[in-house]
């Protein structure tokens, strides 16, 4: 216990400060619920199972300043994509002024937890803190203990959203050291139809503790492109945590770029029966960075999909986690469970865990799962060569090509298109730094 | 005047000598056929024309265009117009055909101080080449040779041949696994790109090729060494009578 409580002395004025922001009773209530299991838990050490392969010597001891509601300090309409309904957050903070939500369906709410909250929102009152393990997970915690505001999206049965919804994060400064708890929270009732795209960018050696709930009613079906941006030098640790109930479906592309640390723990849960879920992630590492994936999915009833497609490009000396787990619950018959994870080094010095678990207790089921680490194919890199395309472009052509494929996944095309262009981006930047070593 | 010129050529892979000592002069525009049974080191020719890296010469010089070929590297080949098609076409999976073929011949005509192909010059340079080897045009758009058939993937190094316009154009058995139908549209595609201007060098293990595309010259390539030279006839008698009259006598071929 002496150890946690020193852990919370890291983040103690923060703590402090956020505690004592005016907030409806409901965000206060999940306040002290996180800030009691954070000193109990404190921060993770490499001693816990979970947290062997997380470095998180950058935070510890690093004094992080509470979030503050502030102007953005970056532009953030390079990011717009057009038609979305817009939300922006500063460091947590609700920034209504660069945000433009505009024309929604009647009964469909895009807003902030505190608008939520106050107006009496029945849905925030039941899912809020329901999902995000906070009582087991230390960031989960730490979230909620310093939850300032949020993203909160309601879609009423039936209603299908035609335009995306955008969310966008920017966290930190060049001056100081931020610590942000950004928060969203997605009902998706029966039947409703709609994308929600998450985006997070920063400065300076910020931490950010971004904490998503998202409860699928019945035959609904959500698309989620989550894009983690942030400066090469945040610590970014989120969690994301989707339950889904009958024949609704949820699918995911999360692209993983930025942060010195960023680690992702997705807890899947497959409650009703027929329900999907496919989860597709790129991450993207060089120089010393690190970037986690624990992806839990769970089986709990039968006749459930659920597909995961992880794919990592890892250069420099930078070092990537994959944790995969399928729970098959006994009454999960039928269940269809495919797991991959597929990692390429660019450099000698770049270190990949990869680690995909099968749980099950149900006896027909079919699950499949597998990883593999490898170079690039040398008889490619060869083939194009000798086409007259240089070395250095052979291998990013043929690397943005892996990339591509989850890319290609990306549903909302303008974001697709300019992702492509910041992987081609970092991909150059990557083979100029190998090149040189 | 000498487009290809080897002198005394020993090449090794993993310290084992394959190539003993090759002397080979291919002019512009003639089409050479280099023979010669499985193990030979036909293939390592080409490969060592390429720019493989893992072979190693150990002795021997190559001249390219009044350039000494082995000072460069296998892209600066392939701009300075050397073509190699492969024996077994690369499957590259996210890239398509055109783009990959864009950025060739786009790297191609950087080297020669040339503005980049527009896209839409591009698109009709392509469908004019298509034609040639018979591709089906849906093939431009996958990605480079995945799930080619055999002969859609040789088919398509001939493509590519045609719309990078090589000085010299190394084929690697493109002929092995065709059907005679398949045989026929690759040999009507390179007889369409014969030129003045362009040189081939055909290694093939049979003869069968050589029906369709006649040799100005062919070599016979035996355990390293070129054994015997000659007309498009000797092709026929390799035929007729196999390679084992010339294994016998390899000593004083060599010295002939």
């Amino acid at each position: 216990m002496t150890q946690a409580s020193t852990d919370v002395g890291t983040f103690a004025s923060a703590l402090d400060a956020v505690a004592g922001l005016p907030a409806p009773e409901l965000i206060r209530n999940l306040r002290a619920r996180g800030r009691e299991s954070f000193s109990t838990l404190g921060l993770p050490s490499r001693r816990q199972e979970e947290w062997r392969f997380t470095g998180l010597k950058g935070i510890e001891g690093e004094n992080f300043e509470p979030p503050e509601a502030v102007a953005p300090r970056i532009d953030v309409t390079q990011w717009r994509v057009s038609d979305a309904h817009l939300l922006v957050f500063v460091d947590g903070i609700f920034a209504p002024d660069v945000s433009e939500i505009g024309d929604l369906p009647d009964g469909v709410v895009v807003s902030n937890l505190v608008l939520g909250a106050t107006s009496g929102s029945e849905a925030v009152a039941q899912y809020l803190g329901s999902l995000a393990p906070l009582e087991e997970h230390p960031f989960a915690a730490l979230n909620s203990a310093l939850i300032a505001d949020g993203a909160f999206i309601h879609v009423p049965a039936g209603m299908e959203l035609d335009r995306p919804i955008q969310l966008v994060f920017v966290s930190g400064s060049e001056e100081r050291a931020t610590l942000s708890a950004p928060r969203v929270l997605i009902v998706a009732e029966a039947g409703s139809r709609a994308t929600v795209i998450e985006q997070h960018f920063g400065d300076g050696a910020s931490l950010s503790c971004p904490v998503s709930e998202i409860v699928i009613g019945e035959g609904a079906a959500l698309d989620h492109v989550i894009a983690q941006e942030e400066n090469l030098s945040a610590h970014h640790l989120a969690v994301r945590q989707i339950k889904l109930a009958a024949d609704s479906s949820y699918s995911a592309q999360a692209i993983s770029l930025g942060g010195a640390l960023a680690r992702t723990d997705i807890g899947v849960v497959l409650e009703g029966e027929r329900a999907e879920a496919s989860l597709d992630g790129l991450y993207l590492g060089d120089g010393n960075q690190q970037a986690n994936t624990h992806l839990t999915v769970r089986h709990a009833s039968p006749n459930c999909n659920s597909h995961q497609l992880y794919k990592g490009i890892l250069a420099g000396r930078a070092k990537a986690v994959f944790n995969g787990r399928i729970i098959v619950d006994q009454d999960a018959q039928k269940t269809d469970a495919k797991q991959s994870n597929r990692n390429l080094l660019l450099s000698d010095n770049a270190v990949v865990n990869s680690n995909p678990q099968l749980e099950i207790f149900a006896d027909d089921v079919r699950c499949t799962h597998g990883s593999t680490v490898g170079q690039l194919d040398e008889e490619a890199v060869f083939y194009l060569r000798s086409r007259g395309i240089g070395h250095d472009e052979s291998i990013q052509l043929l690397t943005l090509a892996f990339a591509g494929e989850i890319l290609e996944r990306v549903t909302v095309v303008e974001l697709r298109e300019r992702l492509k262009k910041v992987v081609a981006a970092r991909l150059a930047a990557i083979a100029d730094s190998e090149g040189n070593e | 005047m000498s487009l290809l010129e080897l002198k005394n050529l020993h090449v090794s892979v993993d310290g084992t000598e394959i190539l003993k000592g090759i002397d080979l002069t291919v002019n512009a525009g003639e089409v050479h056929a280099i023979m010669g049974p499985n193990g030979s080191g036909k293939s390592t020719l080409a490969s060592v024309l390429a720019g493989r890296e893992e072979y190693e010469v150990t002795a021997g010089e190559i001249h390219y265009a009044d350039q000494d070929l082995l000072e460069m590297d296998a892209e600066t080949r392939a701009r300075e117009g050397l073509f190699l098609a492969f024996q077994y076409p690369v499957e590259i999976p996210g890239v398509s055909n055109t783009y990959f073929l864009r950025a060739a011949l786009n790297a191609i005509r950087t080297h020669r101080g040339e503005e980049e192909i527009d896209a839409m010059d591009f698109l009709a340079l392509v469908r004019e080449k298509v034609k040639l080897v018979k591709l089906d045009e849906s093939l431009l758009k996958r990605p480079v040779n995945e799930g080619f058939s055999g002969g859609e993937k040789k088919r398509n190094e001939i493509f590519h041949l045609a719309v990078l316009e090589p000085k010299l154009a190394i084929l690697d058995e493109t002929d092995s696994g065709l059907d005679i139908d398949a045989l026929k549209i690759v040999a009507d595609g390179v007889n369409s790109l014969r030129d003045p201007e362009r040189s081939f060098v055909l290694i093939t293990h049979y003869q069968r090729l050589l029906n369709y595309i006649v040799p100005d010259i062919v070599h016979v390539l035996i355990d390293g060494r070129i054994v015997k030279s000659g007309g498009r006839e000797l092709a026929l008698q390799l035929e007729d009578q196999g390679y084992e009259w010339l294994e016998v006598e390899p000593a004083q071929a060599a010295g002939a």
